[in-house]
């Protein structure tokens, strides 16, 4: 059985529409107008347990919208969703008790108490017993490297501290399907490698399926083999984040160290111009032409050293979802 | 039995944890106290008034009830419209909804330990008023005591209900305190915190006792200052408001979570 599976779904909602000015605002006191958005059109995926989904596209995709449907939070306009063999929506006890949620622009702790009262909360609610709730602070603080800190004011910790507790205070209760809207979001390069790995450690533990948004790439690329792709609310790409790659980026990157300075007009005729800096050029080229291009670069110019590469996966990615493209 | 255990389990952590949240910030229950003190400052009014016209109660009695309406309203104040509210517009009621449990529970718990914990300050207050008033002085019964604590329990959720219900209608409005604050009016008149109801005239003190609002300050008050008051009535309309107020909850809570977009979660 699927952890989660998708089906032809979608969400709209209705946002209320108003003029500017004093006209408007009369306008929109008294008969108030609606468009009908499409946040998520028709969409449908499946993910198996234990897989580790990234879930990308560009601010407004549409991608906490779908999350939200798929941890019962909003109620779909059309499509079916299952996850854990539940319906989101119903909010079954057995479904809450299988997911969890972490924004990482929301906090669930509350903030002015010791992290361990929220955590002794969520041990009731959940019907964790003490002895089982001490053995997992303790197991998670440790993957968490949290030891010490969860005595302490919630808002006396550092920001990469409270994301962590956020975590901890998530997966207190064991669940089998983890939705991840921007775990990683503010926090420093350090703070940010060891959330990736405890994410990693907690998969391999629990055998626990992961969908995650990120816009740090670097949080895709050493999570998830396999990414979804969102664009104006429809699913333009399922597959492989190597399968990503060669569909989006039919490209190579050139880096040349010139001999002398050439003015970008020229250097423009060779292949699409990524970035001048002096004598040091990168130029963009497609793969179809790559040895046709890099022959008449060395042969036209005065070249002291040539690189071929692949583009970043951050730019590529970077590149799908500014355009939607769809190759 | 199991789930009674866990549902009890639950009910002495939140009560627990939201108690250490009350006191930790110690100064403001201190000022929220004072800011209850509105019975107060009209039973110098009324204590005034008495003096030079002839009313139902005398002077003493005047007194005695409005430091007992101080005390309902010490431990009857509800302002779960307003959290709710900013749960609603900010989205944090997604984490609650993501729970096994009601969140209901959250809020009905976070007042009640509020009350323990604002309990102290009021004491303190009512002793530095016979200090300042010792003719007002009086001792109830234990079984008047006991009443009034309980009529109060009962007023509390009752008044709990009734703002939790209008609350339910942020999902749709995103500013059901407004109707809080309209509906606060009808609280503020009918509820015996300006004047006992039995200087109202008595049409409109008929009509009144058949609202859910005397029932909320002037019927434990009354009972606690040994006014005669229709306790098997009283019980009854109170009885009925709650259960209206539940169902009409139970209804619209249903209805919101469909309307729920959870805003900026």
């Amino acid at each position: 059985m699927a952890a989660i599976l998708v089906e032809h779904l979608s969400k709209v909602y209705p946002v209320a529409v108003k003029k500017p000015g004093f006209k408007g605002t009369a306008q929109h006191f008294f008969r108030r107008t609606y468009r009908h958005v499409k946040a998520v059109q028709n969409i449908s995926f499946q993910i198996e347990p234990g897989e580790i989904v990234g879930f990308l596209g560009a601010n407004g995709a549409g991608k906490t919208t779908t999350l939200k449907m798929l941890t019962g939070l909003i109620h779909p306009s059309e499509g079916t969703v299952r996850v854990a063999g539940y319906v989101p929506f119903q909010r079954k006890a057995g479904f809450l008790q299988e997911i969890t949620l972490v924004m990482g622009q929301k906090q669930q702790l509350i903030w002015d108490l010791p992290a361990l009262d929220s955590l002794r909360i969520n041990a009731a609610v959940y019907g964790i017993r003490d002895r089982d709730l001490e053995q997992r602070v303790g197991q998670l603080s440790e993957m968490l490297s949290l030891e010490g800190k969860l005595t302490q004011p919630v808002r006396k910790l550092s920001l990469g501290e409270r994301m962590k507790a956020e975590l901890l205070a998530a997966l207190i209760h064991q669940p089998q399907v983890l939705f991840l809207d921007e775990p990683t979001l503010g926090l420093d390069v350090n703070a940010q490698v060891s959330v990736r790995e405890f994410l990693r450690e907690y998969n391999q533990l629990y055998a626990a399926t992961v969908l995650l948004t990120s816009h740090y790439m670097a949080d895709i690329t050493a999570l998830c083999p396999r990414v979804l792709v969102i664009h104006q609310g429809e699913l333009i790409y399922d597959g492989s984040l190597e399968g990503l790659v060669d569909r989006f980026a039919p490209c190579r990157e050139v880096e040349v160290e010139l001999a002398q300075v050439y003015p970008p007009d020229h250097l423009a005729t060779f292949a699409d111009l990524e970035s001048v800096q002096g004598q040091l050029v990168k130029f963009l080229v497609p793969q179809a032409s790559l040895t046709r291009t890099v022959a008449r670069i060395l042969s036209e110019l005065e070249v002291n050293d040539l690189a071929v590469t692949d583009p970043p996966i951050e730019e590529v990615i970077g590149r799908v979802l500014r355009s939607g493209a769809v190759v | 039995m199991k789930s009674l255990q866990r549902f009890l389990r639950i009910m002495t952590t939140l009560l627990s944890v939201y108690y250490a949240y009350m006191v930790e910030y110690r100064a403001e229950l201190v000022l929220w106290v004072l800011s209850g003190s509105l019975p107060i400052i009209l039973m110098g009014i009324w204590v005034q008034a008495s003096q030079t016209s002839q009313f139902a109660l005398t002077g003493v009695e005047f007194a005695r009830y409005f430091l007992a309406i101080f005390v309902v309203r010490q431990l009857t104040v509800v302002w779960v419209i307003w959290e709710f509210e900013r749960e609603i517009v900010e989205g944090r009621l997604s984490f609650r909804l993501l729970q096994p449990l009601n969140p209901f529970w959250h809020h009905f718990t976070s007042h009640v330990s509020e009350r323990l914990a604002r309990l102290p300050f009021a004491v303190v207050l009512i002793v530095l008023f016979f200090v300042l008033y010792p003719q007002a002085v009086w001792v109830p019964t234990v079984g008047q005591v006991v009443l009034a604590l309980l009529v109060t329990s009962f007023a509390f959720t009752l008044r709990f209900l009734i703002q939790y219900t209008l609350a339910m209608l942020a999902f749709w409005t995103e500013r059901a305190s407004a109707l809080e604050q309209f509906s606060f009016l009808f609280y503020l008149f009918l509820s015996g915190m300006v004047a006992p109801l039995e200087l109202f005239p008595p049409v409109i003190r008929t009509i009144a006792l058949w609202t859910p609002y005397p029932y909320l300050m002037y019927f434990p008050a009354s009972i606690l200052v040994g006014l005669p008051v229709d306790l098997g009535r009283g019980l009854l309309v109170m009885a009925g408001w709650s259960g209206i107020f539940l169902l009409l909850c139970r209804w619209l809570w249903r209805k919101g979570l469909r309307q729920y977009s959870g805003m900026g979660a």
